[in-house]
C-alpha cells in the first residue's frame, strides 16, 4: 500500500498531532506515505472567492508536484478541505476543457504540467476503510476503547458534495463509525455527524461561528459522548480552540473534549498519548480517555420482549444500503 | 401490367406547416410531368373531406387508379387516405404517402433544398405506387374473454363494466384479496366518505358476479399470441386452504399462536397473524398461510389453524396451481408503491420514532386499523398537540422522482383536516406548490385553511431530533425556508407525517416485458397516446389503466378503469378485427425447409408445415417487420407491400429526381 | 430560435460558475435556503439571492451578505431537488462582489484577502497568524474572547508565527501571474 501523502498546513503546526499519529497508524498498517514534494497551499475555501484561474492552478500545482511520484496514483489527504480542494480541481480540469487550458498555460509558466485524472485523489478515512479494512483495522487492536463514548463526526467537505468514491450517503455516512466500533469504542448515534463546524465563520461573524459549534458540542454532550472524533483540522479548531469562547457567549459550561481518529486508533493499537500528542488539545481529553477499560455504567437495558399491555407501534427498520 | 398506370399526386400545404418551407404549387407542377402521372394538385388540408373528395373525383372521372399523397407522416392519415381510396371503389393499397412534413419542412429551413427535397419524396413515391398490388385486409376472431391484472379500484371498475355487459373476466390480484390500495384508506378526499364503505360493495359484486372467475394470491407468468387470442399462463400459489371446504369464519387466524408485522396492508404500523385474511371484508374470505413465516413449515409443529378448523379447510400439503386460459383482451391495473422515505436520510423516517409515513398515517386514522383509529404517536397512546404535514416527500426532485406524484397535495390536506378533527392539535403543512386542480379541491383547501391549518411555504430541509433550545427540548424540529416570510426557521413539533409520493411497481419492468408493452423513462407503462388513447398501448389487444400509467387519485383512475372496459368492449362488439394485409409470405417453390427463419421472428408468427417440410408465416401473428425476410438464404420469404421491386422502384424514383436536379445546375452554370 | 430573456445578470452569473446552467430551473422551493446552517444570520437566505438574480437586481445581490455567509458545507449542492451547484453560485458572487468592489463591509472579503497574501508570498498558509490579524483588524475586543484559547495554542505548539516558505516560490508567483492574467481575460 503505497501512497503519495499531502499534509496540508495545517498539519505543519496546528494539527501537528493528526500528522503525526496519521505517519504512526499508517506505519503500522502497513502504507507507505511519500510525502508530496514542496507542496503548496490548496488556498481552503478562500482563494476561489477572489479568482477561479488563480484558485484552480494553486491546486493544480500540488497536483503537478504529486503527479511526479509516479510510483502510484494514489494521493491521499487527511484534511477535508485540501482532499475536497484537489479533488474537485482534478474534476474540474476533466470536464471543463476550456477553464483547463488556462489552468495548464498558468501551470507552463511555472515550468510544470499535469494532466487530469492521472491522480486518484483519496481522503484518508477513505483509504482507511476501503484499503486497510476493518478486519486488518481490528486485527491489530490491543487496547479496545471499550467504555469510551465517541461521536463520530465527518463535517461536510469529506461526504459532499458526491466527489467522494467510497459510495457514502452524503447525509448519513457510516464509515467512521464502523472504524470506532472496530476499535472497540461504545458509538453514538450522532445526528450531527455531517453537519457544518462553521468553517471560518468565528471570523466573518461571531455569533453565527459560535452558534454552530454549539449545536454540535451540546448535541454530542446531550447523548453522553465522552468525546467527539473528527477527520478535520478545521473541525478540530472550531470545536476544541473555540469551545471556551463559544462557552463564554452562550454562558454554558461545556468539556467536550475533540481529538483526530487517527488518535484514537493509535491508542486502540497500544501507542502513547504521547506518541498520538494527546494534550495538544485545547479542551482536555485525559479525563475522558481514563474512561478506556471501565465497565459501562449498565445502562437501563430495553427490555427484549414488550409487556403485554405495551401498545406502542412497530417502528420501520434501518434502511439497508446496496 | 396489362392496366394502364394512371396516377393521381396531391401536394398538402398542411396550412403554413409544409407551405411556409415547401414550394407546394411548385411541387405539384413538378410532379405532374412525371411519368404515368396524369392529375396533380396541391391543397390546403388534403386530410379534410374537400381534400378527400378531391381523390375521389379524380378517381371516378378522370380514371386516376394509383394515388400518391405528399403531406405528414403515414402514422397519422395512412388510413383516412386508404379509406378514401376504399369509398372510391379502389383497392386501399393502391397508395403512397410521401411525408414532407417531418422529414422536410419540419427539419429544413432553406425553401429551395426543401422544395428539391420534396420533388425526390414526390418521385420515389410516384416511382413506387405503379409496382403496388391490390391487398386484402385480414380479419381475425376476437375470443369475448378478458385477463385483468390487479384488483385494485381501477381494475374493479373495468372488471364490473366488462361482466356486466356479459362477457367473461378472468381477474388475477396478487395480494390475497382484491381491493388495492384504496382497501387501506380511511377517509377520501374531498367529500370525506370512508373509503371502505364505497369500495366494499364493488369488491363484493366481483366476487361474486358469474361473469368473473377472480384467482387472489395469484401471479400472470406468462402471456402468448396477440389482439383476439392470447393465452395466458397464471400461477395460483398455495394458500394451503381448501377454499372449496372454508367457510370464512376466521377461527384458524384467531387460534393461530405468531403474530408478525403487516408491511403490506397495515403499512408496518400494525400487526397481522400468520394465517390471515388482510383485513374482515377481504374478497375472498378465504385466508391464505404465509409459508416463510408459518412455525410449521418452520419447525414442523404447532398445527393450530388444522385442529380447530370445523371444517377441515387447512391443507398443509397443498401445491401451486398452474393453469391457462384464453383471452382476446388484456387490462393492466396494477398501481403503485409508496416512495420509501428512508431513502431521505435528513427527513429521519426509521430513525425518528414520531416521524410517519402516509401510508402509516391512514391505518392509524383508520377505525379498522391498528389503534381503532386513534391518532396517536409511537408510543401508541399520547396524542400529538402538534403535527407537521410535509408534501413532496420524493416527488419533483432529480434525486429521486422528478414528477409530480398528484394526490399528495389532496392526501396531505385530508389529513389535516383529520388531525384537526380528531385530537385538535396545531397542524403544520409545508408546501412547495399547492395542486388542486379537480372539481370541488381547492374548495377542500380553503376548509382546511378555515380550520386553522398553517400553511408553510417552503420545502422542508431537514426533520432533526437534536434541539438547540429549550423550547426544542424533547421534539421533532422541522427545519425549513419559510419563503414567503423570507426566513430560515426551526418549529417544535410532537409528530411529523411524511406525504411520500407514487412510485412505479418495484417490478413493472418486468411486468412491461412480459405484456410486451414499454415504459416511460420514469417507468410508468406507457400509453398509445397520452392525449388521444390514453388507456391503449402500443401492443393492440393490451390496455392500462389506474396508477400503473402514472399518479392520478381514485377519481381518474376509476374513469381510465371505465375507459378500458369501453375499448375493449368495443373490440369485442366488432368480433373480428382488420389487421395491415403487409404480411411475409413464403414462396413454398424456393422454400429448402432449413428453419432458420422460425427463431428469428420477434412475434413466433413462423411455423413449420411438417407435411411439406415447408415454413409457413401465419398471417395474424405476423406485423411485417421483415426480419424473417433478410434471415432467409434462399430469398424465399418477401413481404407484401414491401417487395424488391417496390423498394427498388422507389430508389430509382428518388435518385432519378437528384440527376434531373443536378443537370438543371449545371444547365444555369 | 432566438430568445427575448428578460434578465442579464442571470445570464452573467449562471455561465460564470461552473454547472451555472441549472440556476434557470430553480423552482423557488427553499430547499437550499432551509439546509443553510448559517441560513438565519444570512440577508437574504441563498433562494432569495436566486429569486433576486431573476429579477435583474444586480446590486441588491451584490451588496447582499449572504454569499460571505456561505460555510461551503454543501448542504444545500447536494440537497437542491433540481441539483443546481448552490455552493459554487456563492463562490461566483463572491468573486463579482470584489471584482465590483460591491460588497460595503469589508470584514469577508478582507479575510480572504489576507489568507491569500500570505499564500502568495510563502507558498503555504497558517489560519492562527491570520486569525489574529484579522481580529485585530477588525474586532479587536472580540481578540480578548479567544483570549485563552490564543495563549494555549502557543503554549500547546500549535501556534506559528510566519508561514513555511517553499523552495519553488519563484515559479508559484509565475503561476499565480499567468493565472490572474488569463482570469482578467476570461
Ligand atoms: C396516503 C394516500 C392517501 C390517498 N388518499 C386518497 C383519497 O383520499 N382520495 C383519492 O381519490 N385518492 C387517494 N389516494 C390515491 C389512491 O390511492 C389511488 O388513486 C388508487 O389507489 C389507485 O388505484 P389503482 O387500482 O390504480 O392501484 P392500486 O390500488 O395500487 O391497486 C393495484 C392492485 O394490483 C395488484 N397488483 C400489482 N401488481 C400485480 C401483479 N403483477 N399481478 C397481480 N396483481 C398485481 C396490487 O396488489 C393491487 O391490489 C391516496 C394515496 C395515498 C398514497
Ligand atoms: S429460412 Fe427460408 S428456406 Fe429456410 S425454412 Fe425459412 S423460408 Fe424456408
Ligand atoms: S434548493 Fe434549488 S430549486 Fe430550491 S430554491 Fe434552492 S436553488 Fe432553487
Amino acid at each position: 500500500m503505497n501512497y503519495t501523502y499531502f499534509p496540508g498546513c495545517s498539519l505543519e503546526k496546528n494539527a501537528a498531532c493528526y500528522d503525526a499519529s496519521t505517519r504512526a497508524v499508517a506505519a503500522q498498517l502497513g502504507m507507505q506515505l511519500t510525502e508530496v514534494e514542496d507542496w503548496n497551499c490548496c488556498g481552503a475555501t478562500e482563494y476561489v472567492s477572489l479568482n477561479l484561474t488563480a484558485a484552480y492552478s494553486l491546486i493544480a500545482r500540488n497536483l503537478a508536484q504529486a503527479s511526479k511520484n509516479t510510483s502510484t496514483h494514489e494521493l491521499v489527504a487527511p484534511c477535508s478541505a485540501c482532499y475536497l480542494n484537489l479533488r474537485k480541481c482534478d474534476k474540474v480540469l476533466g470536464q471543463d476543457p476550456k477553464f483547463a487550458g488556462r489552468v495548464v498555460q498558468a501551470l507552463a509558466a511555472g515550468g510544470l504540467s499535469y494532466k487530469p485524472g492521472t491522480l486518484h485523489i483519496r481522503h484518508l478515512l477513505d483509504v482507511l476503510y476501503q484499503d486497510v479494512g476493518l478486519e486488518a483495522l481490528a486485527a491489530k487492536v490491543t487496547k479496545p476503547l471499550r467504555g469510551l463514548r465517541v461521536a463520530p463526526y465527518y463535517g461536510c467537505m469529506i461526504v459532499r458534495p458526491e466527489f467522494h468514491d467510497g459510495g457514502e450517503d452524503p447525509e448519513a455516512p457510516t464509515s467512521l463509525d464502523e472504524i470506532l466500533k472496530a476499535l472497540g469504542a461504545d458509538v453514538v448515534d450522532y445526528p450531527l455527524k455531517a453537519a457544518c463546524c462553521g468553517g471560518h465563520m468565528t471570523q466573518i461573524s461571531e455569533a453565527t461561528g459560535f452558534d454552530m459549534i454549539h449545536r454540535l458540542v451540546k448535541s454530542a454532550a446531550d447523548l453522553n459522548a465522552d468525546l467527539i472524533a473528527t477527520l478535520c483540522p478545521m473541525c478540530q479548531l472550531n470545536l476544541d480552540g473555540f469551545q471556551g469562547a463559544m462557552n463564554r457567549h452562550f454562558g454554558s459550561h461545556f468539556h467536550m473534549p475533540v481529538l483526530y481518529f487517527t488518535q484514537l486508533i493509535g491508542l486502540a493499537m497500544g501507542m502513547s498519548m504521547r506518541e498520538m500528542g494527546i494534550g495538544e488539545e485545547i479542551v482536555d481529553a485525559r479525563a475522558a480517555l481514563s474512561r478506556i477499560g471501565s465497565e459501562m455504567a449498565a445502562e437501563a437495558a430495553e427490555p427484549k420482549r414488550p409487556r403485554k399491555d405495551d401498545k406502542a407501534l412497530p417502528m420501520p427498520a434501518p434502511l439497508k444500503r446496496a | 401490367m396489362t392496366e394502364e398506370i394512371r396516377i393521381g399526386v396531391y401536394i398538402c400545404h398542411c396550412g403554413s406547416n409544409i407551405a411556409g418551407t415547401v414550394d407546394v404549387e411548385e411541387v405539384a407542377r413538378w410532379a405532374g410531368h412525371l411519368t404515368n402521372v396524369i392529375s396533380s394538385r396541391d391543397y390546403k388540408f388534403m386530410c379534410s373531406s374537400l381534400g378527400q373528395e378531391m381523390i375521389e373525383k379524380d378517381i371516378k372521372e378522370k380514371g386516376v387508379n394509383r394515388v400518391v399523397v405528399a403531406s405528414c407522416t403515414p402514422h397519422l392519415h395512412e388510413l383516412t387516405y386508404r379509406n378514401a381510396l376504399a369509398r372510391a371503389g379502389l383497392n386501399p393499397y393502391f397508395f403512397e404517402m410521401a411525408n414532407i412534413r417531418e422529414q422536410v419542412s419540419w427539419v429544413t429551413t432553406d425553401r429551395v433544398e426543401a422544395t428539391k427535397k420534396a420533388e425526390a419524396l414526390v418521385a420515389a413515391a410516384v416511382s413506387r405506387v405503379a409496382w403496388h398490388e391490390a391487398l386484402e385486409p385480414l380479419f381475425v376472431p376476437i375470443d369475448p374473454n378478458v385477463l385483468i391484472v390487479g384488483g385494485g379500484v381501477a381494475g374493479i371498475q373495468a372488471a364490473l363494466e366488462i361482466a356486466d355487459a356479459g362477457n367473461h373476466v378472468y381477474m388475477v390480484e396478487r395480494e390475497p384479496s382484491i381491493g388495492g390500495h384504496m382497501a387501506q384508506l380511511d377517509k377520501t378526499f374531498p367529500t370525506l366518505d370512508c373509503s371502505a364503505c364505497i369500495l366494499t360493495p364493488k369488491m363484493f359484486n366481483v366476487g361474486n358476479h358469474k361473469n368473473v372467475t377472480l384467482m387472489t394470491w395469484s401471479e400472470v407468468e406468462k402471456v402468448d399470441g396477440y389482439i383476439g387470442n392470447f393465452t395466458v399462463t397464471i400461477r395460483k400459489r398455495a394458500r394451503y386452504v381448501d377454499t372449496g371446504l372454508c367457510t370464512g369464519c376466521g377461527v384458524c387466524e384467531e387460534k393461530c399462536p405468531k403474530k408478525v408485522v403487516d408491511d403490506v396492508f397495515e403499512a408496518g404500523v400494525g400487526h397481522r397473524k400468520v394465517v390471515y385474511r388482510p383485513f374482515p371484508q377481504a374478497v375472498p374470505n378465504y385466508p391464505v398461510i404465509d409459508r416463510p413465516n408459518c412455525t410449521f413449515f418452520q419447525k414442523g409443529t404447532c398445527k393450530a389453524c388444522e385442529k380447530f378448523c370445523p371444517t377441515g379447510a387447512i391443507k398443509f400439503d397443498q401445491q401451486d396451481e398452474v393453469l391457462t386460459v384464453k383471452v382476446g383482451n388484456i387490462i393492466l391495473a396494477t398501481g403503485w408503491d409508496l416512495f420509501d422515505a428512508r431513502r431521505i436520510p435528513q427527513y429521519g423516517y426509521g430513525r425518528i420514532r414520531n416521524v410517519f409515513s402516509s401510508m402509516e398515517f391512514e391505518r392509524l386514522s383508520n377505525a379498522a386499523g391498528p389503534t381503532g383509529g386513534k391518532i396517536v404517536m409511537r408510543d401508541g397512546v399520547s396524542v400529538p398537540k402538534s403535527v407537521g404535514i410535509i408534501h413532496c416527500v420524493g416527488s419533483r426532485d432529480k434525486h429521486y422522482n422528478n414528477y409530480c406524484s398528484a394526490i399528495c397535495c389532496m392526501q396531505s390536506l385530508k389529513f389535516a383536516h383529520l388531525v384537526h378533527e380528531k385530537t385538535g392539535a396545531q397542524v403544520h403543512n409545508f408546501y412547495i406548490d399547492i395542486r388542486t386542480p379537480a372539481k370541488a379541491y381547492d374548495e377542500f383547501y380553503q376548509r382546511v385553511l378555515d380550520e386553522g391549518t398553517i400553511f408553510i411555504r417552503g420545502k422542508v430541509a431537514e426533520i432533526s431530533d437534536s434541539p438547540r433550545t429549550a423550547e426544542e427540548e424533547g421534539k421533532i424540529i422541522v427545519q425549513v425556508d419559510d419563503s414567503l416570510a423570507g426566513r430560515q426557521r426551526r418549529i417544535p413539533l410532537d409528530m411529523v407525517v411524511l406525504s411520500a409520493g407514487l412510485e412505479p411497481r418495484h417490478d413493472a419492468k418486468e411486468v412491461a416485458i412480459k405484456f410486451g408493452i414499454s415504459c416511460s423513462a420514469d417507468r410508468w407503462f406507457m400509453e398509445k397516446h397520452p392525449k388521444l388513447d390514453p388507456v391503449a398501448t402500443m401492443t393492440d389487444g393490451v390496455f392500462v389503466a389506474g396508477v400503473c400509467v402514472g399518479p392520478k387519485d381514485i377519481p381518474a383512475s376509476v374513469a381510465q378503469g371505465s375507459a378500458a372496459a369501453a375499448r375493449v368492449l368495443s373490440i369485442i362488439g366488432q368480433k373480428e378485427i382488420q389487421i395491415d394485409a403487409a404480411t411475409a409470405i413464403v414462396n413454398e417453390e424456393s422454400c429448402v425447409g432449413c428453419k432458420e427463419c422460425i427463431p428469428s421472428c420477434p412475434y413466433q408468427a413462423i411455423e413449420f408445415l411438417e407435411d411439406k417440410r415447408k415454413a409457413y408465416v401465419r398471417e395474424a401473428l405476423c406485423k411485417g417487420c421483415g426480419t424473417c425476410v433478410g434471415t432467409c438464404l434462399s430469398k424465399s420469404i418477401s413481404l407484401r407491400h414491401f417487395t424488391d421491386d417496390q423498394l427498388v422502384a422507389e430508389m430509382i424514383g428518388a435518385m432519378t429526381a437528384m440527376k434531373m436536379f443536378e443537370q438543371a445546375q449545371t444547365e444555369v452554370a | 430560435m432566438e430568445h427575448n430573456h428578460a434578465s442579464s445578470f442571470m445570464d452573467e452569473v449562471s455561465s460564470s460558475a461552473p454547472g451555472g446552467e441549472a440556476l434557470r430551473t430553480c423552482i423557488q422551493c427553499g430547499t437550499c435556503g432551509g439546509s443553510c446552517p448559517s441560513g438565519p444570520d444570512m440577508q437574504h437566505t441563498p433562494r432569495q439571492i436566486f429569486a433576486l438574480i431573476r429579477a435583474g437586481e444586480r446590486d441588491v445581490v451584490l451588496k447582499s451578505n449572504t454569499p460571505w455567509y456561505c460555510v461551503s458545507c454543501y448542504y444545500c449542492t447536494v440537497r437542491c431537488p433540481k441539483e443546481i451547484p448552490v455552493t459554487e453560485i456563492m463562490y461566483t458572487l463572491k468573486r463579482m462582489a470584489v471584482r465590483d468592489k460591491a460588497f460595503d463591509d469589508s470584514k469577508a472579503p478582507d479575510f480572504s484577502k489576507v489568507f491569500i497574501r500570505w499564500v502568495e508570498e510563502f507558498g503555504r498558509s497558517f489560519e492562527l497568524g491570520l486569525m489574529g490579524v484579522h481580529m485585530i483588524r477588525h474586532n479587536p475586543f472580540g481578540a480578548f474572547k479567544i483570549m485563552d484559547m490564543a495563549v494555549g495554542m502557543v503554549t500547546k505548539g500549535r501556534m506559528a508565527f510566519t508561514p513555511t516558505r517553499i523552495k519553488g516560490l519563484d515559479g508559484l508567483k509565475r503561476i499565480l501571474a499567468k493565472a490572474k492574467e488569463l482570469e482578467a481575460q476570461a
